[in-house]
């Protein structure tokens, strides 16, 4: 520490202003794709009889938008921001660092090709074709070595908790993405999966939720214990809780896909003790979410100011929200009510939106503020705007979808007095049609926060520019 | 004794945290365990339809309520044993077979248009799905499913045994205007599935992949070689709808359920 301290370290910087900034654009193209689709689910003739705008090929472009594009970007950005700062040292390579970038990008863009073309190799969050699969594996793993490596070569003596769990990220999605995208190609866009049946089910969700608890979950938690103690001016609430917290998660997450296959045709051990598994998690979940706002101790007055620091807090209760419901849908008596509803996509966006999005959204302006030198965004109080907005956007959709989802499970289950089933299944479509309109209103809320943000984002940037080439303020290192 | 020194944790925490590789090796065996207890017995366990070939399924033995195995050929269609040797001959009850050619390119049009987004094809051994849907789905019914179709939500009802319930003739209006069947539909329209040829090429070459997977492959003695050249033929002319309704006819009447058989166990 003495040592470093004397001689400033020259951080690789401009990637992550790179990431960051595709990060911030992504969230808006995500997010209206999103809107869109929960619209056409309201008013299907939004479809158009556009083949390539169908809800069934816009909706994995969403769900890549949003997860892979957004998400991506985040955790590239602060990975590798985080990285340097906590081992006081550059990147190990910044040239891959670029490639990673780039790389990721013509990734995105060919996932913006090849859904609506309707090239799907039909496993739900792994839809891309199994040519950009390939790439996928070698941007993903440029990002991992690079990280690693940087990890490796950090000047301080241990490794901070942040890195941990991005560490796990990068260990945990090259297995799974390997795993679940083995598959024989028929042509260039298509492909079938070496799987089947029963094994491919499993093998999918162990990807599915992995993706949600390694790359959502893990990735933004590592997020989470850089930037809490940053933003709020205060060190780690408990160290040993983040031990139990990280060890905990990274052992028993990779356990609960099961739980997506209760009743199924899988063997009833499996979907069992993943549930079982899935209810521990409860227990280090909310270890983890206590010890980040437990760092805002002596510090909670900040809130009233500090709008960046109630992104990061809201997120903590939302961290904390879903995964409690989570283990909660996955106990075999809810789970058979909840199953195959609109809770399922409430309970994964608040997850999403109120967990993921504004963790992001905490360090992104964090970040912005540091990475272009600047004491505050060019308004604090639109961070504020975006703040209710996207609390706001979020509790509308979750609160729709819950409606609609324990609604649809009951009128699916639901006799009469001759024994008979009391609604057809089509009157449970048209019942949903209000609380389809209302998720799309809460995610259009939600979805112009991330607009104000990206202008908020963007004028900071350039009134930073402005002054540096004036000459105003020194550039920083 | 600086700062840096001191324990904090256990020695062995200590440790992993000061070394990079340590670190990297512990998450790398921590994060596999789960994988391989819940994956890795699906491939040897009985009632996961992993077939052996011969038409043996990992010893699996449903039984009736007298405790009698029930055969699985009567669940798998085996043409060596099966009155109906050819695909153009089996009949619904048969046993579990592979799709034909016009099937496997109408299962290509469910997988690209994202069917899977909004229609299951599992039913739960529920009374309320039963009624609704039909008798519970078995692990056997997807063995030649390679990228499985099971699905997630019932945005619209589930699919799993859709065949014969409706004329083709429905299928095509319903699927080319849902809301001129349906009023309350929130399907989009797929009338232009219509005007869209099948792709041959990628369904023979499909056929041929279904016979080489490692795991559930189309036996060579369904999809002969003489039957895959046939193929071509058989799509001549056919349409993305065509094929789509050949799919969806097809589904969920393999297997002739009997009344007090354990199917899941």
């Amino acid at each position: 520490m003495e040592a470093t301290q004397a001689t400033p370290v020259k951080y690789d910087m401009e990637v992550v202003r790179w990431f960051t900034i595709a990060a911030a654009i992504y969230a808006v193209v995500g997010t209206i794709v999103g809107v869109y689709i929960a619209s056409e689910l309201a008013f299907p003739f939004l479809n158009f009889d556009i083949p390539y705008i169908t809800f069934g090929r816009l909706r994995p472009l969403h769900t890549n938008a949003v997860i892979f594009a957004f998400g991506g970007c985040v955790l590239m950005a602060t990975g590798f921001y985080i990285v340097q700062r906590t081992g006081a040292t550059k990147l190990w390579s910044n040239g891959l660092a670029w490639f990673t970038f780039w790389g990721w990008n013509l990734i995105i863009v060919l996932a913006v090709i090849s859904l609506p073309m309707g090239w799907s190799e039909g496993k739900e969050y792994a839809e891309l074709p199994w040519i950009v699969d390939i790439l996928i594996a070698v941007v993903w793993l440029s990002f991992g070595l690079n990280h690693i490596m940087t990890v490796a070569i950090r000047k301080t003596s241990h490794i901070y908790v942040s890195n941990w769990f991005t560490m796990a990220m990068i260990v945990m999605i090259t297995y799974l993405h390997v795993v679940n995208s083995l598959a024989i190609p028929v042509s260039l866009t298509n492909s079938y999966s070496i799987f089947s049946g029963v094994q491919d089910a499993m093998v999918q969700w162990w990807w599915g939720h992995n993706a949600v608890g390694f790359y959502l979950t893990g990735g933004f938690l590592g997020i989470m214990y850089y930037f809490v103690p940053k933003q709020s001016g205060r060190p780690v609430f408990s160290y040993r809780l983040s031990v139990l917290h990280f060890w905990a998660l990274t052992f028993g997450y990779v356990w609960l896909g099961a739980h997506h296959l209760q009743y199924t045709a899988l063997p009833d051990w499996t979907g069992s003790l993943g549930a079982a598994v899935s209810l521990a998690m409860i227990i280090p979940s909310w270890g983890g979410a206590m010890n980040g706002m437990m760092t805002l101790s002596g510090a909670w007055d900040k809130l009233r100011s500090d709008y960046i620091l109630r992104f990061l807090v809201v997120s903590l209760a939302f961290y904390a929200m879903s995964t409690f419901e989570g283990p909660v849908m996955s106990i075999k008596t809810v789970n058979a009510l909840s199953h195959y509803t609109d809770w399922t996509v409430g309970h994964v966006h608040s997850g999403a939106l109120g967990w993921m999005a504004m963790v992001a959204y905490g360090a992104l302006y964090h970040m912005v503020k540091k990475l272009w030198g600047v004491d505050k965004m060019y308004s604090d109080s639109l961070v504020n705007v975006h703040f209710w907005l996207a609390t706001i956007g979020t509790v509308v959709y979750v609160v729709a979808m819950w409606v609609s989802g324990i609604m649809q499970g009951l009128m699916w289950r639901d006799y009469d007095e001759y024994g008979t089933l009391t609604y057809t299944f089509v009157e449970s479509v048209s019942a949903m049609h209000p609380y389809y309109a209302m998720r799309a209103v809460g995610g259009l809320i939600f979805s112009i926060g991330t607009w104000i943000a990206l202008f908020n984002i963007v004028m900071t940037v350039r009134q930073a520019s402005a002054l540096r080439s004036s000459g105003a303020v020194p550039a920083k290192a | 004794m600086s700062d840096h020194d001191k324990i904090y944790s256990t020695k062995f925490q200590d440790s992993i945290e000061r070394h990079t590789v340590l670190m990297f090796v512990m998450i790398a065996i921590a994060v596999a365990v789960g994988g391989i207890v819940e994956i890795v017995p699906l491939f040897y366990l009985p009632n996961t339809a992993m077939s052996g070939g011969n038409g043996t399924f990992n010893g699996t033995a449903h039984k009736d309520k007298e405790g009698n195995v029930v055969p699985m050929d009567k669940i798998v269609w085996n043409p060596s044993t099966s009155a109906h040797k050819t695909l153009e001959d089996w009949q619904p009850g048969d046993g579990v077979r592979p799709y034909k050619p016009l099937e496997l390119a109408g299962r290509a049009v469910y997988i690209r248009e994202g069917c899977y987004l909004c229609h299951s094809q599992q039913i739960r051994p529920f009374r309320d799905e039963k009624d609704r849907y039909g008798h519970y789905s078995i692990a056997e019914e997807s063995m030649y499913d390679h990228t499985f179709q099971w699905g997630s939500k019932r945005t619209g009802p589930d699919l799993a045994r859709v065949g014969g319930k409706y004329s083709d003739e429905w299928h095509r209006r319903h699927l080319s205007y849902p809301r001129e069947v349906v009023p309350e539909s929130v399907m989009p329209n797929f009338f232009w599935l219509e005007k869209m040829p099948v792709n041959v090429t990628e369904t023979v070459q499909a056929m041929k992949v279904m016979t080489i997977m490692p795991f559930n492959p189309v036996p060579k003695s369904i999809y002969t070689p003489a039957y895959i050249d046939g193929a071509a033929a058989q799509l001549e002319g056919k349409t993305d709808m065509d094929a789509l309704i050949a799919y969806l006819q097809g589904l969920g009447n393999h297997v002739k359920f009997e009344e007090g058989v354990n199917y899941r166990d």
